[in-house]
This record gives C-alpha cells, structure tokens and sequence, in this order.
C-alpha cells in the first residue's frame, strides 16, 4: 500500500484538496514568470516517470515539472523496457522500488493499472492516464485553466461534445467540474456514450449539438479513432463532422472552447477553431506545467514531517 | 425442471479408496427429495447407508445437519494443460471440503476436450486421481472453434457427462441448430455458456453505472440474454434439451420464463458469487480483479432477479463455475486480469449465509437446488440418504461461521472472490463414492 496520498482519480481529492493544489499552481505561476524558473523545493526528491502509452504533452510536462523542482527525474518509455521482455508491471514497479522514489508518475494503456503500481511501492503514485479510466491531472488544469481565464467553476455550465467512451479526459473532468460546482451537460453521438453515464456522474446527456448553446464552456473531445477498432462507432468521420464538429457556425460569442489535444483539425473541431485566440486550447497546454508541479509539491509536501531536515521544502524558501 | 431420465453411459471415476464405515450419532438428517427429516443416527457400513451400527466408528452429530452431498455440474479442473491453476486430485479434494460429492469438468483445457480418446484419458486420469466421483463434458465443436461438431456420438459412448463449448459459445446459429438436431442420436445435454461475443466485445465488466463511471469497456447484459433467446427458440424448434450456464442478468431470466412458459426443454444455473455480490465491489475494492469472472457480477436488481428466480424455480440450480486461476495471473490490471473465480469450498457457506440465514429459502429447499436438482437435470446418480444408497453426503454446521481465506484452500488457487468475507454454515464432513474423503479440522 502507499503511505504517500496518491493521486489515482479525480474522486482522490475533495473540493478542499482541488482549491489548495489550484493556489499553489498560481504561486507557481508567479515563479514561472521569474528569469530563473527554477526552485529547490524537492531537491533530494526522485520522481519516476512511467510511460507505457504514447504521450507528447502530459509527459513533457511532468518531467519539466519535477525538474524545475530540481527533483531527480527519471523517465521511462513503454519501447526498450524490461516489460517489453514480458516482465510484468508488478516486477517492475519492484524493481524501480529499489531506488525509493518518491513518487511514480503512470500513464498506462489499461484502466487500474496505477492501482496495480499503488500495491507495490510505498512511493506516491500520480495516475497521467490510464487507458479510458482517469486522467486526474489534466482535470486539474482545465479547472485552473477556466478560473484563469474566465470565471470560478461554481455555477458554470460545460458541455462535453463527442467520444465521451473512450475519454478519461471527459471521466475526469466531468468530475471535476461536477464537484466544483458546475453543470455539465454531454453532447455526442449515442454510441459514444457509456449506457450509464448520466447515472454515474451525474450529467445531462444529449445527442443533439444544439444543446451546446446555453454552455459557457464547449470541451471538445478528440475522436479516439485509436481505441475504436473496427467498431464502427459512426457511420463516418465526415457525418460527424457535419452532426457534432465544433465550429464558429454552433457557438455563440462568449462561449470559450476547450480541448485537451491533440487535435484532429476539421473533424471534432474546425480549423478555424483551433485557431481562433479566443479558445483556452493553448492556455491549457500552458498550464499543465504549473498545475503538475503544484501536485507534486502537494503530495510530497505531506510528508515533510516524515522526512525532517529536508531543505528546501518550504514553497516561500524559493 | 425436466423429467428426470438417467444417463447411463455417464463415467463417473474416482480414485480408489477404503469405504465409510462411522456413525453420526445425534443428527439432524435431512433429504427434501426422498421426504427423509428426522432427528437421529445416520449409520454408514461399508460406503452404504444403513445396516449395523456395531463396531463403526461414532462421530459426535449433535447440532449438526447430514444432507444429501451437493452435486457441481460447473467447474474447471484445468487438466489438462493448466495444472500450474489446478489438477484432478487438487480440484476434487476442493470439492470434497466443500461437501460436494461429483463434479463435472468442463473442456476450456489445452488441448479442449474435443475427442473421445483426451476424454478417454481424462477419465482414466480421474479414475487414479479424483478425491469425489467426477464426469467430463467434452466440447460441442472441434477446439471450441464453433465451425464442426465433435464426434458426439462417441463421445456419449465415451461416457460423457454432456457437451459445451463453455466460454467459447457457439457462435454460428447454424451449427447450433446441427448440435440441437443431432441430440437425438447422441442424446447429451448442452450446457451453454451464452454470450453474444460481437455485443460483449472489449468489455471485461457489467455495463453499468460502475463501468461508466471508471471507465473500464462493459459487457451488456443482453449479451447474455440474445443468446439465451436465440438457444431457446432453436431448441424449441428441434425438439431438444438445453442447459444455460450461470446465469448473471435480469434480461436473461425473463427469457428463461418465457420459454419455460411456452414449454422449452431448459434448465438453468446461477452462480454463488451472482447470487451473493453485484459489480459494486469492482468500484469499490483496491485490488477488484478477485471479483472478475464471465459472466459479470452485475446490478443489484439483477441479483435480486436471480435470487427471486431461484426461489420460484426459473433458476433450477446452483453450480460455482469453480475457475482456478494463478495468483501471479491476477495481479494484472483488472482488463489484464483473467476472468474466474474459484468457489467449491465456499459454495455451500455462500448460499447458505445469503438464502437460509438471509431468510430467503429454507435449508430443504437449498439441499434440493445444489444436490437433487443439478444430478437429475443431467442424469447423474441423485445422492440420497435412503437406506441402502450409497453414501454421498455431506455434514454441515449450520452455526459454524469462517472468514474466507483464513483457512488453507484444499484447491491449488486462491482467487476467491468471496476472501475476507464471514460465511455461516460450514462444511465438516463429506463422504462421496461410499468414501470418506473430508473431515475438517476444529
């Protein structure tokens, strides 16, 4: 079991927890606006790394995050491991064990699997996806990312539009925005939507586009085309672009779009979307940064008191 | 329920052993089927019940209950190819602490039992190695492939218990529908795994609010209940006789109603862990992979229809779908994760914690859905506490409550879905074969 909270799902934390991850990342965004970006807050800390699926965005972040910490940072790619010699996740977790880290970062192609890493190391386990489950980490910078740019979260309305199956980026989020206090409504194709959704977070559910019109936010999710096989999800990419594509023609003005990328232009979002400065696409890769160091900090920064003497801890000694 | 027509070709070895010879003295002795319910001694001479007390052994059978031994027409003994999982010996010693006195074993193996010359040497096996008398159900098509039909008619000659292809069901509406026709010559049963693979897909849990919630691929319950559907209009249509195997949804057991209504020759079993769990576990365990099998364990409403259905008969019997898997095999993430659960040695603690001591059924009523049922629906010797039967019963305490998993498991795996749990009314004796081949340990 792990004796460092972890962060595995968005339901790890409470409204209290999101808020203090939230502040901190706005220090950390101050610190990033400085010449030197960098704070000695967990040196001496060691971070893993761990990715087992492709990822361009989440994984950059996370190392620069630990590093810009001046934490030691290891990363590990699913191609040239162990695991690819039929080590299992298990062994290798154990195996990476022997070097203490502090925390393992997991992204996974499998829904559990950072339940499977939490059994086997005492380190804190932060969960940067796992298959269609969670992806707790890019919640929190949406949320950080909306209260930026636009409001607080409580009262906001956010729609979800399109391939919520196969999204932990909308699992996570829904909840996220959900316990924050906003509405959330899904719009997408039937066959894009678990049978259940509604029931188990607790949302609206739509298969008409129209209803995007009363939202604030508009969350564009990309067409997971990679996890749909040969499935036959919609009838076509074209038809759904012409039934659910986000574009200027279905928003009104006001209303900010979100996405999470990378995206597929002119299918689930027109070009001119993308490109429109309006959109927050870019503030949140911007804030995935800020936002992952703020939760590393924030689960190491519990366990100052089992670790004592450990310079540099204290955000303010930046 | 069917008429009950015995099947006399079906071998059922067991290894060789010496016979009972003891007397239960003070015992509550209780065999719905044969009207026996009487306070008293239960004499066992020379594996038959009955005869002269004198000079027998006498155990002690104050406050406990001697009934017919229960019958499992669902397990997986993983001989052979698997025996890393489990073997004959281990399987049916599993049986035996479990108070069930014949097992039948379904054809998943590597190879599948698909000939009769692999049943032929299953059954020679078991005659050296199994602990409880034990039958085979070879597959319904070669290699469980779904395309053509093993050679039933040999197989029947062979000795088998009846035909599957378990978690492989045929997919093939027209080779079913051969199957069904040519029952007539070879006169087994199918028992059928139902499950429509193109709706199950990826899923490896219920589609519900659970799996919509953590995001794991659902299997639907109608994939469970198309096939059904399916399977009984077919054997409607040609006359014959099918078995569906543990049954998970509430889709599936109104279709069992209706057929039963409008006369199809079906019976149908459900599972101790579908009768007493639902895929809420699977939210909320850290370790959920103890809890998967195929089918799911599925809504609370579900699980209410089954346990209804059992009760009103729709549901004939219970079988554990027994699926020994290696620890090493589990500790995979939950989609990685094999699908099976073991629970011989729980069954009858289970159910009778969930059904009698949770009021829903009485004790007779349990004896006749794991014992008589299961032995008539195939036609298999009905164990029985009639004097002159050979002795297959099983001694339990109805008061004695065991955490799961605290006890060794006599079987070679441990996945338990039911570990952790207290279960009341447990095992303590069993003689299957004439044999005694179970005391527990105080």
């Amino acid at each position: 079991m792990s004796a460092r909270s972890s962060l595995i799902r968005v339901g790890d934390l409470d409204v209290d927890g999101i808020g203090r991850i939230l502040g901190t990342a706005e220090r950390f965004g101050e610190v990033m606006e400085r010449d030197i970006k960098k704070v000695p807050t967990l040196r001496g800390r060691t971070v893993i790394n761990l990715f087992l699926e492709p990822s361009t965005r989440t994984s950059t972040s996370f190392e620069l995050a630990a590093k810009r910490l001046s934490a030691d940072v290891v990363s590990i790619r699913g191609a040239g491991t162990s695991m690819d010699k039929g080590e299992t996740l298990k062994d290798t977790i154990r195996t990476l064990e022997a070097y203490d880290p502090d925390v393992f970062v997991v992204r996974h192609p499998q829904v559990g699997a950072c339940d499977v890493v939490a059994r086997h190391t005492s380190a804190a386990v932060v969960n940067a996806g796992d298959g269609t489950g969670e992806h707790p980490t890019q919640a929190l910078l949406d949320l950080y990312t909306v209260q930026r740019e636009i409001a607080p979260i409580e009262g906001l309305h956010v729609a979800f539009v399109g391939d919520v199956l196969h999204s932990r980026v909308a699992r996570s989020g829904i909840s996220a925005f959900r316990m924050m206090g906003a509405k959330v409504t899904v719009v997408a194709p039937p066959t894009l939507v678990p049978r259940y959704l509604g029931e188990a977070l607790g949302t609206e559910v739509s298969a008409d586009i129209r209803d995007i019109a009363d939202a604030d936010v508009v969350y564009v999710l990309r067409m997971q085309l990679e996890r749909m096989g040969t499935g036959g999800f919609v009838p076509s990419l074209e038809e759904y672009a012409r039934m659910y594509q986000v574009n200027h023609s279905r928003l009104r003005t006001g209303q900010r779009v979100m996405h999470a990328g990378p995206v597929n232009r002119g299918f689930e979002i027109s070009g001119k979307v993308v490109d429109d400065p309006s959109t927050l696409i870019e503030a949140q890769a911007g804030n995935g940064l800020v936002v992952r160091m703020a939760v590393l900090y924030d689960m190491l920064s519990e366990s100052q008191t089992a670790a004592p003497g450990v310079p540099g801890v204290k955000l303010e000694a930046a | 329920m069917s008429i009950y027509v015995p099947n006399s070709r079906v071998r059922l070895p067991q290894r060789p052993g010496t016979l009972a010879n003891v007397v239960i003295r003070g015992a509550r002795i209780l065999d719905p089927a044969a009207g026996i319910d009487r306070e008293g001694d239960l004499i066992v001479r020379d594996g038959v019940i009955g005869g002269d007390p004198d000079g027998l052994e006498v155990v002690d059978g104050t406050g406990l209950n001697v009934i017919p031994g229960l019958v499992d027409v669902h397990v997986h003994l993983r001989t052979p190819g698997k025996e890393h999982a489990e073997d004959i010996a281990t399987g049916t010693a599993s049986a035996a602490a479990g108070g069930v006195v014949t097992v039948l074993a379904m054809p998943n193996t590597q190879p599948p039992t698909d000939s009769p010359s692999i049943l032929g040497s299953l059954l020679d096996r078991a005659a050296r190695e199994a602990v409880v008398p034990t039958g085979f159900i070879p597959a319904i098509t070669v290699g469980q492939m779904g395309d053509q039909l093993t050679e039933h008619g040999d197989l029947a000659e062979a000795g088998a218990a009846a035909l599957s292809d378990d978690g492989v069901p045929v997919a093939n509406a027209s080779v079913m529908r051969r199957a069904l026709q040519y029952q007539k010559a070879a006169d087994l049963l199918f028992t059928l795994h139902e499950e429509d693979m193109s709706l199950s897909g990826t899923g490896v849990m219920h589609e519900g609010v659970i799996s919509a919630r953590i995001g794991l691929a659902g299997i639907p319950s109608v994939s469970e209940a198309v096939q059904v559907a399916r399977d009984c209009s077919l054997a409607a249509y040609e006359g014959a006789r099918i078995h569906i195997c543990h049954v998970s949804a509430r889709e599936t057991v109104e279709e069992i109603r209706l057929a039963k209504a409008r006369g199809v020759s079906v019976t149908a079993e459900v599972t101790p862990h579908h009768l007493l769990l639902t895929d809420q576990v699977v939210g909320d365990d850290p370790d959920p992979a103890k809890f998967k099998m195929n089918p799911p364990l599925r809504g609370s409403d579900d699980r209410e229809a089954l346990i209804e259905a059992l009760i009103d008969g729709t549901l004939d019997c219970i079988a554990t779908d027994h699926a020994p898997h290696p620890a090493d095999e589990k500790e995979n993430p939950f989609a990685a994760a094999p699908f099976g659960v073991i629970g011989l040695e729980t069954a009858f603690a289970a159910c009778h914690t969930e059904l009698v001591v949770g009021g829903r059924m009485d004790l007779a009523d349990l004896v006749l859905r794991m014992s008589t049922n299961p032995a008539r629906i195939f036609g298999l010797p009905v164990p029985t506490l009639a004097e002159g039967a050979r002795a297959d019963l099983a001694v339990v305490d109805l008061a004695a409550t065991d955490v799961v998993g605290e006890r060794p498991y006599a079987s070679k795996s441990t996945n338990a879905a039911f570990v952790g749990m207290q279960l009341t009314g447990q095992v303590v004796m069993t003689l299957a074969g004439g044999q005694d081949v179970y005391r527990r340990n105080a």
